[in-house]
Order: structure tokens, then sequence, then C-alpha cells
């Protein structure tokens, strides 16, 4: 059994489970160990948490470093990314998945900071490949693909000088597979070595909200674009997906201006979904938005101009103003049922 | 006495409003074409820090690390009240990742003195990366709190903020130093004074040119900021192999313009008989019920 330049993933708990993005990392690492030899770990920590645990088996991932302290139970940073910095001291993995979640991005960089290593935020694909600087040739690297400059570009990144190579990705980015049940997990507990004073943040409450609206779980969405962000094009919008029992989506534009709320935005910083029908809705479709929704089933794309990039990827386009087209697809619903 | 504010501020290209002269024929970005902006979150940032200088007190140093053109973002703090400014400047900055950014603005940090709290924007428009905030604050060795949506008490001793978080919100608690990360819900930026337009239009870095304007309003000026404080690398007594491109360890491999792999995208036509063929087709295909 390898015990260092394993793939690890920080595994992060949402409630009483385990968050749904750390399975999926836990998915992808698998994926990259395969193709490494290595195998996949996890780096866990809170308080009486442990039985939720070997869920991470079924998934791939062989053995789990788990930090259980009463300190440990509430999110605070400096803690937390220290454990997390300790644990890839003593087991040196070649690297390390996060999920881009609050609490991933708040100590994936504290980590790096304090490792001085690569990390690469928000990545839509992980590969292991090759990288050349100069004459010194680096193999299996992880290379790690993301949107960049407003998702206008993308650019493939490496830190192979730096150990680990780090990643975060977004919820629903990666594919989870159908889970093992035979499959087992070792879990390793780890002794808190955390003096109290790095315990700097009190928590005066944590209120959990039922989300207004899971994106992940729908099967059809209908998007607000610039094009449709007009209090007539919203209320189109939102006729169209009551209609349909879908649930409203919108480009991230249309958040920034604060027309919907940021909890719908789909895209590379938002949410990825893969519903069985897209309704892009006057979304010009930029790269950072089609990363989030071209995994969908169908894709019907609505926009007045022909050129908009959302047609390259829509299975069925309609060039026209959504004013128009939308009253005709509910008209056309309606006479359907 | 009062609270000693940091703000990090950074001068970005406006990628979210990318027109068509933006692009390149072979569908490439061309940066010079776009307009050079006030990362948005940061001036959230900026926002609460003169807030609390109005409630608690206290100064507010606004810090960027950029070529001198960087200096507007510096011009836009004083506009709107900041009490000092900082230009980071050097070459060998140039193609600096997050860490030998954090390590920088971190170094710059102490060089100007003690604080209490440093405010981040969440993010910047260019990366979305959010990791500069939390990297400064690993280096300083001092505490932190992230996408802060709210800012909900402060006085002297701690801040009191919401957070808003995947399952809902946190209601969180620090004692001096930290650094915290503003997003751009938490408040309305204010516009810039006419007043300190007037006053700061001309400065520069190193030396303040006395315009008339400036002439006029000279006492005030004097109390305050006399021009753009500009440190290098020597200033900040920063070590050059932890700054810029050889200070990071991650590299750009490859740039790949967006190449859009084309579907097979069947054209409805804007009518009632082309739209209601579409709706029966997805109705017969289970895709809608």
């Amino acid at each position: 059994m390898a015990v260092d330049k394993n793939v690890m993933v920080f595994i992060e708990f949402d409630g009483d489970r385990i968050a749904d993005v750390s399975l999926e990392l836990v998915c992808e690492a698998k994926r990259l160990a395969d193709q490494l030899h290595v195998e996949v770990e996890g780096v866990a920590m809170g308080f009486e948490k442990q039985h939720l645990l070997p869920l991470l088996g079924q998934y791939g991932c062989s053995r789990v470093y788990y930090t259980n302290d009463k300190r440990l139970a509430c999110f605070s940073s400096v803690p937390y990314a220290e454990v997390v910095a300790q644990t890839l001291t003593r087991y040196h993995p070649q690297i390390v998945l996060f999920g881009a979640t609050t609490m991933g991005r708040d100590i994936a960089p504290r980590v790096a900071s304090k490792l001085k290593c690569g990390l690469t935020a928000d990545c839509t694909q992980l590969k292991i490949g090759s990288h050349k600087i100069k004459d010194k040739e680096f193999d299996n690297i992880l290379l790690q693909i993301r949107p960049a400059f407003g998702g206008n570009i993308i650019a493939t990144i490496v830190s192979p000088e730096s150990m680990p190579s780090m990643a975060t990705v977004r919820d629903g980015v990666m594919k989870m597979v159908d889970p093992d049940t035979l499959g087992d997990v070792a879990i390793v507990e780890e002794k808190c070595d955390v003096p109290d004073l790095c315990f700097l943040t009190e928590v005066l409450e944590a209120v959990r909200e039922e989300k207004a609206v899971d994106l992940k779980q729908a099967r059809i969405i209908v998007s607000a674009g610039m094009g449709a962000s007009d209090p007539e094009g919203i209320a189109l919008v939102k006729a169209l997906a009551d209609v349909l029992g879908g649930v409203v989506g919108s480009s991230r534009p249309v958040a920034d201006a604060g027309v919907l709320d940021r909890c719908r935005q789909v895209g590379q910083t938002g949410v990825t979904v893969r519903p069985n029908l897209y309704i892009a809705c006057g979304i010009s479709g930029q790269i950072q938005h089609r990363a989030g929704m071209e995994a969908a089933k169908r894709i019907i794309a609505i926009n007045q101009d022909p050129e908009a990039p959302i047609f390259s990827i829509a299975h069925y386009g309609i060039v026209g103003d959504i004013h128009e087209v939308i009253p005709r697809m509910i008209k056309a619903y309606k006479a359907k049922s | 006495m009062g609270l000693k504010m940091v703000v990090t501020v950074k001068q970005v290209p406006d990628t979210h409003n990318l027109s068509g002269e933006a692009m390149k024929p072979d569908g490439t970005v061309n940066r010079n074409a776009l307009p050079a902006i006030f990362n948005p979150e940061d001036m959230n940032a900026l926002e609460e820090a003169l807030k609390l200088k109005e409630t608690v007190g206290g100064t507010v140093t606004a810090i960027t690390m950029g070529p001198s053109k960087a200096k507007d973002v510096l011009k836009e703090c004083l506009f709107r009240g900041a009490d000092d400014v900082i230009l980071i400047s050097d070459r060998l900055f140039a193609g600096a990742d997050t860490l030998a950014t954090s390590y920088v603005l971190a170094a710059a940090i102490k060089k100007a003195g003690e604080f209490d709290l440093i405010l981040c924007g969440r993010q910047a428009i260019d990366g979305d990366t959010a990791q500069v905030g939390p990297q400064i604050a690993e280096k300083l060795g001092i505490n932190q709190l992230t996408c802060v949506s709210r800012v909900m008490a402060a006085d002297e001793n701690k801040i009191t903020v919401k957070r808003t978080v995947e399952s809902g919100y946190e209601i969180v608690r620090s004692a001096y130093p930290v650094l915290i990360t503003v997003m751009g819900g938490a408040n309305i930026p204010r516009s810039a004074s006419a007043k300190k337009v007037m006053m700061y239009k001309n400065v520069d870095s190193r030396v303040c040119e006395a315009s008339y304007d400036e002439a006029y309003l000279a006492p005030d000026l004097c109390d305050t900021v006399e021009y753009i404080k500009e440190w290098n690398a020597a200033a900040i007594e920063a070590d050059p192999d932890r700054c810029g491109l050889s200070g990071s360890p991650t590299k750009v491999k490859k740039i790949d313009s967006v190449v859009l792999t084309a579907r097979e995208v069947k054209q409805i036509e804007n009518s009632d008989a082309g739209i209601s063929a579409l709706v029966r087709e997805l109705v017969d295909e289970h895709i809608i019920g």
C-alpha cells in the first residue's frame, strides 16, 4: 500500500451527510489515481462524524484521515487549514482536490500559502499529462483546466515544481459514479494538534436555510439572459418555467445586475446543471455559462442575434425575440395538454 | 485611536462587458481593447472600510499591486475618502499567480505598519479565484472571515459579520487583527465626492503637482495625502525569488481560445407552426411531460 503520492480529497460535511461535491471529487480522484496507479485518500474533520465516513469507500476512497475534536464542530479557517496542512505534510499526496465551496475556497488558499504550492480555482476538467520547463520534462502531472478571463479563454494550468498540485472544483462539475456497495475505506483517526489560540472565529449562529431553488435537481430549467432581463421578459421566463414544471435559472450578468437571485446562476461561477431540457432565453452563451449547462440532454436557444455563440451548442435554435417566442411556446404547450 | 484598516484593490480588465472589438479575429481576447476598471467587489470592501471609519473611527489605507496605470484605482479610493494610498509596482512582480501576489501584498501591508482589519473584495473578475485574500491572511498569520455578505457590528476590539454559505448563513465574530473578504451585495458603494475629486485628481506618485485647484485647497490636501506612495520590491524588502513569475508555482501550460464545437442545430422557425412542432417533438421524446 503506497502511503505517499496518492490523490487526496478534502471531505466536507453538509449537515449530517457527506457533501455531494466531496463524493463527486472522490469519483474524479479515483479516475486520476487509476491512471497514476495510486490510491484515493480523504482528509476530513469535525466532531463525531466518523459514522458518515464508510460511504466514501463505495466511491473508491481507500483511506480517510479523520480528525475528531469538539472544537472542530464549527468551521473556523485557521484550525481547519492547519489540520489539512498537517495531514498533507504527513502523508505527501501528489494531488489534492477541494470542493470550490465557501469552505473549500476559504481553506485551500491558506493551505497552498502555507505549503507554497500551486492551487488552481474552479477547474472544469482535470487530466494527467506532461509538461516541459526548459529542458526538464515532467511526466504524470496534473493538468488543471479552467475557463479564464471571464470565461473567454480556456487555460491549462500546471504546477509541477511544487508539491502537491491542488485544485478546487465546483459542485456538480464532476460526475458521481454509481456506488459500489462492497467498497471499503480505512478510517485513520488523527490527533488534533492545534492549540486553542488558533480557534479565532466565534460562530454565534449558523442557520440552515432550505434552498429556495435547487437547480442541480431540476429536470427542466428555463434561464434568463440579458435579452430577457426586463420585467416583462423575466415574467415570461417564469411563466414558461411554471407551465413546463421547471425552475428559473439565470446567466451571470442577470445575477450580477441583481435581477434574479445569485443562487439561480448557471455557469462556471454558478451552478453546473444536467437537466433534461435547458431553455436559454436571451443568453449569448459565453463559455463561462456554457460550462455550466452544455451537458443538458436537450438545449433550446432563443436569441435575436443569429450569430450568438449559444446557438453552436444548442440542439434547437430559435432566432427571435423572447417576448414573441415564449408566448408561442406557452400557447403550443397548453394546446398539447 | 480607532481602527487601522487596509483595503486591497485591483485594476482589472472589464471581462463582463466584452464588446466586438475585444475579440481578435482568431477568437482570442485583445486585452488592450478592454477598459480597465476598479474590481467591483474591491469597491464593496472599500465602502465597508469607509463606513467603519465613520462609525468606529480610524484610518483607511488602500493598496494595489500593478503597473503605473493602476494609480487610477488608487485615485478612486482617494475620491471616496481613503486616507492613504500605496502603489506596489516593480517589473519583478510581472506574471504573478495568487501565491506571489499575496506574498507581495502581505510584505507591503507589513511595511505599511500596524493594522487591525484588512478588507479585500471576495474575488476579482479577471481570475475569479478568491485566493489572494486568504493567502494574505495566512502570510500575516491572522484570522480570516470570507464571503462576508454583511457587517453586522464592529467596535474597537471585535467585528461581527454575516457569511453567506451553501447551506444558509453564519453569524461569526472575530477579534482583530482579521482579514475579511466582502461580497458584492454587502453594501452600495458611494460615489466619488466632488470636493475630493477636485483635491486629488492631479495627485501623482512621488510628487504633488500644485495646480491652481490644489493650491487653493492646499491646506486640506497637505493634512492628508500629498501623493501616491510608490513602493518597489526593494522598498517592501521582498525576496525576488518569491515575486512575479519566479515566485509562482502555477504555470500556464497553454491557452486555448474557445472553439465552438458546433452541434447539429435544428433551426426552428419563430412561428406558431414551427414552435408547435418543436413542443410536440419534445413531448414525444418525453423531454417534457
